[in-house]
C-alpha cells in the first residue's frame, strides 16, 4: 500500500514536469536578449517587438485567425448535426457507413487527408471550375472536415449523457421535434457547444500538414510561416509567438473552465430545488 | 403536486383534442392529414442526416476514390501531373488503362518498406511509452479528490490545446548541441562533450510520446473514472494484496481504456510528418515524410497516392478496431 501511495503521486508530478517543461522554457527564453536562444544574456522583450515588425507572421496570423473562425462556426453547425444523428437516430439506411465517416477523421493521418482532399479540389476545378484555385476557401473546407468529427464526437457523448426523459416529456406535451431540438436540448448541451467550437478553432490554427497541401500561393497559414522559419533553426522571434499563443490559450481555458464550474454548480442548484419541489 | 401533475393532464387533454379532431373532420381527411404530418417529418429527419451525410460524402470518402484513381494513374508532365484513366476512341470505345506501375515500384524499392516498417515500429514502441507514462496520471487523477480533479484534466488538456507545432519546437531547444541538456550536462562536468540528441530517433520517441500523451491519458481517465471501487474493496476483503488487485481488477477492467488510448496514438504517429520532419535526421526514415517528399519535393502525385493507399491499408485493421470500440463504448453508455 505504502508502494503505491509512493508511487502514483511521483509519476504523476515528473508526467507533469515532462508536460510543462518544454513550455515554461520557450516563454523563459523568449524574454533573452541573446539571439542564441538557449543562452540567457539578460532580460529584453525586443523579440516581441520584432515580432509585431514582422509582416510575414501578421499576414499569416491574420489569415489563420479568419479561417479558425470560420471553420469553428460552420464545424459546430455540422458537427452538432452529425453528433445528434448518432446519438438519437438509432436505425436509418448507412448508418454504419455515417459513424465510420464521422469517427476515422479522428485517427486518419495527416498526410492522407491533405493529399485526399487536395486531389479532391484539383478534380472538382477540372469537371466543375469550382473551387477556382486553392486557398482561403480550400483550406476552411478541409479544416471545417476534421473539425466537424471532434465536435460530432463531443455532442455525441453530451447527448448520450443527458437525461432522455426531458425530450420526451416534451414531444408528450406536443412540442414538434424541432422545436424540442432549439428550446430543450440545445441549450442543456450548451457548454458542449462552446467546447466544441473552442477545440475547433485550436485545431485550425494548429494545422500545419493539411493546410500545406491545399493550399495555394498567397495564402500562407500562421503554422506554415513557422515551419519554413523552425526548419532553418531555433529563433526568439517564434519563442516570442509561442508565449503569445500559450498565454491566449492558457487564459481561455481558465476562462471556460471557470464558467463551466459555475454552471454545473447552477445545474446541481437547479436539480436540488426541483427535488424539493417534487418532495412538496 | 401540482407540478408533477400537470404533463398527465395535457397529455389526456392533447388525445381527447385529437380524437376529437378526427371525429370532426371524418375519416379521410384525418388520414391525409396525419401521412401529410408523417411525410413532413419524415422529410425533416432526412434533411438532418443528409446534410452532415453529404459533406462527409464529398469530402471525406469520394477523395479517397480519387486518390485509388490516380495512384492507377501514371505521372505526366503536365496540370494536374497525372493521365487519365479512361478516354474515348472515336466516341465510341470507352479504353480504360489501369497502370499498376506505381505499386510495383513501391514493393520494388526498399526505401518505402524500410520506411513502412520503421513507421509502424517507432510509433508502436512510442505507443508503449506513452501508455506506461501516460497510465499512472489517468489512474492517479480518477482517484484524486473530486474537486481537484478538474483542475488536474486542465492540466493535461492545457498543452493539448497549445500548438503541436511550438510544442515539437520546444524540443529542438532542449535537444540540441549547445541546446539546455547539453548546458546543463556540462556546467555540472558530468561530460565533456556535448551528447548528439537532435536529429536522431530517439529525438523522434521523445517527440511523439509528449505530443500524444494527451490522447492517451483522457481515454485512459475516462475509463478508470467510472470503475467500479467496490470490486476492490471486495477483492480486499478476500485477502488480495492491492498490487495483485490492480493488476487482476483494474488493469483488465481498464482494457476499453487503454485500447482506445492506444488507437489514439498509434495511428496517426504511423502517418507522421512533422515529428519525423523537425526532431528526426535524414536517416529517420517515416512513411509522412515519403509522403511529403513525393509530393512536394519529386511532384509525383501518383507515386504519393500509391503510397497513401498503401499506409491506409495498412491501417485499415486498427482503425476498424478504433471504431468498433468507440461504437461499443457509445453502447455501453446509451
Amino acid at each position: 500500500m505504502n508502494q503505491r501511495r509512493f508511487f502514483v503521486p511521483t509519476a504523476m508530478v515528473l508526467g507533469f514536469v515532462f508536460l510543462y517543461a518544454p513550455i515554461v522554457s520557450l516563454i523563459v527564453f523568449s524574454f533573452n536578449k541573446s539571439k542564441l536562444v538557449t543562452v540567457w544574456a539578460g532580460f529584453s522583450t525586443q523579440w516581441y517587438g520584432a515580432l509585431l515588425q514582422n509582416d510575414q507572421i501578421l499576414q499569416a496570423a491574420w489569415v489563420s485567425l479568419r479561417i479558425a473562425t470560420l471553420n469553428a462556426t460552420a464545424a459546430v453547425v455540422l458537427g452538432t448535426i452529425a453528433g445528434f444523428v448518432i446519438a438519437r437516430f438509432r436505425r436509418f439506411r448507412g448508418r454504419t457507413l455515417f459513424t465510420g465517416m464521422v469517427m476515422a477523421p479522428l485517427v486518419m493521418p495527416e498526410v492522407i487527408t491533405g493529399l485526399s482532399l487536395l486531389l479532391l479540389f484539383v478534380a472538382m476545378e477540372a469537371a466543375l471550375g469550382w473551387p477556382a484555385g486553392r486557398g482561403f476557401l480550400t483550406i476552411t473546407i478541409a479544416h471545417i472536415t476534421f473539425s466537424m468529427a471532434y465536435v460530432a464526437v463531443i455532442i455525441q457523448s453530451r447527448l448520450s449523457d443527458m437525461d432522455e426523459s426531458i425530450e420526451e416529456a416534451a414531444l408528450d406535451l406536443g412540442a414538434r421535434p424541432a422545436k424540442i431540438f432549439f428550446q430543450i436540448t440545445l441549450p442543456i448541451i450548451a457548454p458542449a457547444l462552446v467546447a466544441g467550437w473552442l477545440l475547433s478553432f485550436t485545431l485550425s490554427l494548429d494545422d500545419l500538414v493539411i493546410a500545406s497541401f491545399v493550399s495555394g500561393p498567397g495564402s500562407s497559414t500562421l503554422p506554415m510561416v513557422i515551419f519554413s522559419k523552425v526548419r532553418l533553426g531555433v529563433s526568439p522571434e517564434i519563442n516570442a509567438l509561442a508565449t503569445i499563443l500559450v498565454a491566449v490559450v492558457a487564459i481561455g481555458t481558465i476562462i471556460s473552465g471557470i464558467f463551466l464550474a459555475r454552471q454545473r454548480r447552477a445545474r446541481e442548484r437547479d436539480m436540488q430545488m426541483a427535488k424539493a419541489d417534487i418532495a412538496d | 403536486m401540482s407540478t408533477r401533475g400537470a404533463p398527465a393532464l395535457t397529455k389526456g387533454v392533447n388525445r381527447t383534442a385529437s380524437t376529437a379532431v378526427k371525429r370532426i373532420s371524418g375519416f379521410g381527411l384525418g388520414a391525409v392529414w396525419h401521412g401529410l404530418r408523417r411525410r413532413f417529418r419524415g422529410l425533416g429527419r432526412a434533411s438532418v442526416i443528409g446534410i452532415p451525410y453529404l459533406w462527409l460524402l464529398a469530402f471525406f470518402l469520394i477523395p479517397f476514390v480519387i486518390v485509388l484513381k490516380i495512384s492507377l494513374a501514371e505521372t505526366e508532365i503536365a496540370q494536374p501531373p497525372y493521365t487519365s484513366l479512361w478516354y474515348w476512341i472515336e466516341h465510341k470505345y470507352l479504353n480504360i488503362r489501369l497502370n499498376l506501375g506505381n505499386y510495383q515500384y513501391l514493393i520494388q524499392d526498399s526505401l518505402y518498406w524500410t520506411a513502412y516498417l520503421n513507421s509502424v515500429k517507432i510509433a508502436a514502441v512510442s505507443t508503449v511509452f506513452c501508455l506506461l507514462v501516460g497510465y499512472p496520471i489517468a489512474y492517479g487523477i480518477a482517484r484524486a479528490r473530486p474537486d481537484r480533479r478538474i483542475l488536474l484534466l486542465m492540466l493535461v488538456i492545457l498543452p493539448f490545446w497549445t500548438s503541436f507545432l511550438i510544442r515539437v519546437y520546444a524540443w529542438i531547444g532542449i535537444l540540441k548541441t549547445n541546446g539546455l541538456i547539453n548546458n546543463a550536462l556540462m556546467a555540472l562536468g558530468i561530460v565533456d562533450t556535448p551528447l548528439v540528441m537532435m536529429q536522431t530517433d530517439f529525438a523522434v520517441y521523445l517527440g511523439i510520446v509528449y505530443s500524444y500523451l494527451p490522447f492517451m491519458i483522457l481515454p485512459l481517465y475516462a475509463n478508470l473514472e467510472k470503475l467500479d471501487l467496490t470490486l476492490l474493496e471486495a477483492a480486499a476483503d478476500l485477502g488480495c494484496r492491492p498490487s495483485k488487485a490492480f493488476f487482476r481488477v483494474t488493469l483488465p477492467l481498464s482494457m476499453p481504456g487503454i485500447l482506445a488510448g492506444s488507437m489514439l496514438v498509434f495511428i496517426p504517429a504511423v502517418g507522421e510528418f512533422v515529428i519525423p520532419a523537425l526532431l528526426g535526421g535524414p536517416d529517420t526514415l517515416m512513411i509522412g515524410r515519403i509522403l511529403w517528399d513525393e509530393f512536394f519535393a519529386n511532384r509525383d502525385w501518383p507515386v504519393a497516392s500509391a503510397v497513401a493507399i498503401a499506409l491506409l491499408l495498412l491501417l485499415v485493421i486498427p482503425i476498424v478496431l478504433f471504431q468498433y470500440n468507440q461504437a461499443r463504448a457509445a453502447e455501453a453508455k446509451s
